[in-house]
């Protein structure tokens, strides 16, 4: 039988992955933006494994709002990233430093 | 090997692979198509966990939306990312060390955890024997009513924020200016002159 703690593993790769990906892709905004959604993900399966072996529904309305942030931060991070690149040309974010902070 | 253990494996297998390939993919598009497969395998897993309604979201909110806009985006902005990839290989060293760190830490830390004794005495909202969806109705629109709000509050903000971040007037084209075109006066649009036949104006 599938316990727990396969899920958990699941979920640990993934985050792992997506940690991963934060620091390969350190240049391009848009699989940076895919990297923390594959982050989000894995603490929605951590959060759907733990309701459904304890019993608890909340989880799953966890789950829910974990899911409303991710899909405004996207879409937030896509409107900033199209914005600018109509600015610069280009979405390196090593040389944003528009602002000079 | 049940059915269950194997279908287990055959998404948590394919949740893995999409992850990884969404990272280390040359072709952004590619990667989108990657991580569609990562959410569609892990609403698999969901199913498999007995949340069928957020595994339907799952698939309708990122695969249906969020995977889509990527795309957009991807094939919108005219970028060249074989130069932004060029160096993904000097990073990767430092990334397998930070990932290899991380995940032992989370190995450590799960591997000699277990639920308390009493945990199973305190349940906000126990799974009973109603169906999931009527079950997540039950408490999002009676316990987390406010939350749930504040969710589409939250959504709402995202929408006009993107709206305002994205919406640009250009001056050098010809728009319609539709307060202009409802005072129009049929009198002052058209001049008459009196002609006298044989002379110009």
């Amino acid at each position: 039988m599938i316990g727990l703690e396969h899920y958990l593993a699941v979920a640990a790769a993934l985050f792992v992955i997506g940690i991963f990906g934060l620091f390969l892709n350190r240049k391009n905004v848009i699989i940076l933006l895919m990297s923390i959604e594959l982050m989000l993900l894995a603490v929605n399966i951590n959060f759907v494994a733990f309701s459904s072996f304890l019993n608890d529904m909340v989880g799953q309305v966890f789950t829910l709002f974990v899911l409303t942030v991710a899909a405004s931060e996207a879409a937030i991070g896509l409107a900033i990233l199209v914005c600018f690149f109509r600015n610069r040309g280009t979405i390196d974010v090593e040389d944003v430093n528009v602002m000079k902070g | 090997m049940t059915v269950a253990v194997f279908t287990f494996y055959f998404f948590a297998i394919t949740t893995v692979t999409g992850g990884l390939m969404t990272v280390l993919s040359r072709n952004p598009v590619h990667s989108v198509l990657w991580l569609i497969l990562a959410f569609l395998s892990s609403a698999g897993l969901f199913v498999l966990l007995g949340a069928e309604f957020v595994a339907m979201l799952l698939i309708i909110v990122y695969v249906g939306a969020v995977a889509v806009l990527f795309l957009f985006v991807v094939m919108m902005l005219d970028v060249d990312f074989a130069e932004l990839k060029a160096e993904m290989s000097k990073y990767m060293p430092l990334a397998l060390l930070i990932g290899a760190v991380i995940l032992m830490q989370l190995g450590m830390a799960l591997g000699v955890w277990s639920f308390a004794e009493t945990s199973g005495e305190n349940l906000a909202a126990p799974i009973g024997e109603t169906q999931n969806t009527a079950a997540l109705g039950l408490l999002i629109y009676d316990k987390y009513i406010i939350l749930f709000q504040l969710a589409g509050l939250i959504l709402l903000v995202a929408m006009i924020g993107a709206i305002v971040l994205t919406l640009r007037h250009r001056v050098d084209i010809k728009r319609q200016n539709v307060m202009q075109q409802m005072h129009r006066d049929p009198a002052k649009a058209m001049e008459l002159k009196d002609m006298k036949p044989g002379q110009g104006l």
